[in-house]
């Protein structure tokens, strides 16, 4: 009824845009308090260490994974593009600082996404249609600071972490490939690693890391815990479609939240 | 009679519902403090609704609702807490938490809102589910048991913080009689040694006529009888009558409209009465 009257004074298009900066809010409100709780109590601290055990600890053979065949395809490419004009001396440069800034920030997350943040939105949207959610705030346990509260610490603390890992792996898959494998020169390739890095490139990774780690535990449970109101159907089918929407939305916004803070940072 | 110290639940012009249409409405109830109230009606009626919108899981559609005298929808977030607080609930499905174990599920409101000793802890949490007849199963989580087993758990936890107001919806569906009869045993027992409010849904004629103090039926949208047991029982309004009795007088009985498939189903049934060697 109301919705009618609505879209009797406003366009589709004014609709949409209100729609979408109310859902914006939200989100930003449950950022907020799910970070304010964070510091609620003692009792949070096992639960957060719970949560980087399984965002974080259990991650680190993907990553690793990922990281060793970027920085190995990286090594190759790069090598073959700068010893076209003698420069491969260059290649620690272009590996460093690719993975650093970009590459290792960006793809991290995309993973933690699949593989953390996919989990978080399930487990929470279960936990909601089947009144366990009901249950916590009937015994009034806060469902936020229970369930969304230790995941927000835990990837806030993981994903710089790993990505700080992938930076690792990836820099040593290119001195596999550019240096073991094709025969660039070793001492130059490690010299022109140090070189390239200065705390700002390291600082702005970082940075990125954090912030990528913000939005996509925000989305992932936010999505699960408003599956019931979101998904036009509650149920596990409602569940497998909050799931799905939180994962391409976080992967989404991770690319524009990178373009943004590319531009800001350097 | 001693006069109760347990808050009475009142309901003022309730309608329920969800996404604005009402589910059931005009609900003028009282839910007496210290005495068990019943509330029974078909399936669908909006019994687990009704619950749902007094535990303020849902924003009630319009009317008031008193607990203890207090406006429930104009507390403050700290006479919240303390509400919450005396009230125990137990789901139609238990609503375990999947992620931990019985003995940690029940435990879960002491290590939260007490500052009581592990020890002390699991010592109330074997006691109560002792009660409920689940002191073997501490260790399992809740997809290991049966969903009577669950109920009953469920029920535990309820208890946990010794409530002054206990909800159950359904807690005798999926027990057999003899675990129903107990657990109506048990629920009076609390009755008597804890001065209790409780609400129970069901739609088990014989624990509600073992138990009910106080029914209330809902029906077609709205509150069909409220009122003792006994006016119940002597009620002459045909709806009440049916299902008092467990008739279907005056309903249309289902009937079945097509005959069964039986040789139509064709090839399938053929290739089955092959494979089985019975043609
Ligand atoms: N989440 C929901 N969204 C919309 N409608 C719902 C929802 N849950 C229940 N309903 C509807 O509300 C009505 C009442 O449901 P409710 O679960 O309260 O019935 P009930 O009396 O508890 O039945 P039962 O005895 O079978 O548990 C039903 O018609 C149902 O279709
Ligand atoms: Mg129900």
């Amino acid at each position: 009824m109301a919705e009618k009257a609505q879209s009797a004074v406003v366009s589709p298009a004014g609709l949409v845009i209100g729609r979408t900066l109310d859902e914006l809010g939200n989100l930003f409100l449950f950022f907020l308090e799910s970070v304010a709780l964070i510091f609620a109590g003692w009792g949070q601290l096992a639960k957060t260490v719970r949560q980087i055990y399984f965002i974080g600890v259990q991650s680190v053979s993907v990553i690793a994974l990922i990281g060793l065949f970027t920085g190995m395809v990286m090594g190759m490419q790069l090598y073959y593009a700068l010893s076209t004009f003698g420069a491969d001396g260059f290649l620690g440069t272009g590996v460093a600082l690719s993975m650093v800034r970009e590459l290792a920030p960006v793809l991290s997350a995309i993973m933690l996404t699949g593989r953390a943040g996919s989990a978080m939105t399930a487990e929470i949207g279960v936990m909601r249609i089947s009144e366990q959610i009901d249950a916590l705030t009937i015994m009034d346990i806060n469902p936020k600071r229970y369930l969304v509260a230790p995941k927000m610490a835990a990837c806030l603390l993981s994903f710089p972490i790993l990505t700080t890992f992938f930076n690792l792996i990836a820099m040593w898959g290119g001195w596999l490939t550019g240096v073991k494998l094709l025969g660039a020169n070793e001492g130059v390739y490690w010299a022109r690693v140090q070189d390239a890095l200065d705390w700002g490139d390291i600082e702005g990774g970082l940075i990125k890391a954090v912030v990528f780690g913000v939005l996509v535990c925000t989305i992932c449970c936010y999505e699960g815990y408003f599956t019931h109101i979101r998904s036009g159907h509650a149920g596990p089918e409602g569940v497998s479609q909050s799931t799905t929407s939180a994962v391409v939305k976080s992967c989404v916004v991770i690319l524009a939240a990178d373009y943004v803070l590319t531009s800001l940072l350097w | 009679m001693v006069m109760s110290k347990a808050p009475s639940i009142r309901l003022e012009n309730l309608a329920v519902g969800y996404g604005g249409k009402a589910v059931v409405g005009g609900l003028n109830l009282e839910f007496p403090g210290g005495r068990l109230t019943m509330v029974v009606g078909g399936s669908g009626s909006g019994k687990s609704t009704l619950l749902k919108h007094i535990l303020q899981l849902q924003p009630a559609i319009e009317g008031k609702i008193f607990f203890g005298g207090h406006d429930m929808c104009s507390l403050s977030r700290n006479q919240m807490h303390c509400i919450r607080q005396r009230m125990g609930v137990l789901f139609q499905d238990g609503a375990l938490l999947g992620s931990l174990r019985l003995k940690d599920n029940i435990a879960l409101p002491l290590r939260e809102h007490t500052r009581l000793k592990e020890a002390e802890i699991m010592d109330i949490v074997a006691d109560r589910l002792e009660l409920v007849g689940l002191g073997h199963a501490l260790e399992l989580f809740p997809n290991e048991l049966s969903g009577g087993m669950r109920k009953r758990a469920g029920l535990a936890r309820a208890l946990v913080m010794d409530p002054q107001v206990l909800f159950c919806d359904e807690p005798t569906s999926g027990l057999d009689p003899v675990m129903s009869a107990e657990l109506d045993q048990l629920l009076l027992e609390m009755m008597r040694h804890f001065d209790m409010t409780m609400v129970v849904v069901t739609h088990d004629l014989a624990s509600m006529r073992a138990l009910a103090d106080h029914v209330v039926v809902l029906g077609d949208g709205r509150c069909l009888f409220q009122g003792n047991l006994e006016e119940l029982e002597r009620t002459g309004d045909p709806y009440l009558r049916n299902f008092l009795d467990r008739t279907a007088e005056g309903r249309d009985a289902p009937r079945l409209t097509r005959p069964p498939l039986g040789q139509d189903r064709g090839v399938m049934k053929r290739n089955c009465d092959k494979i089985l060697g019975e043609s």
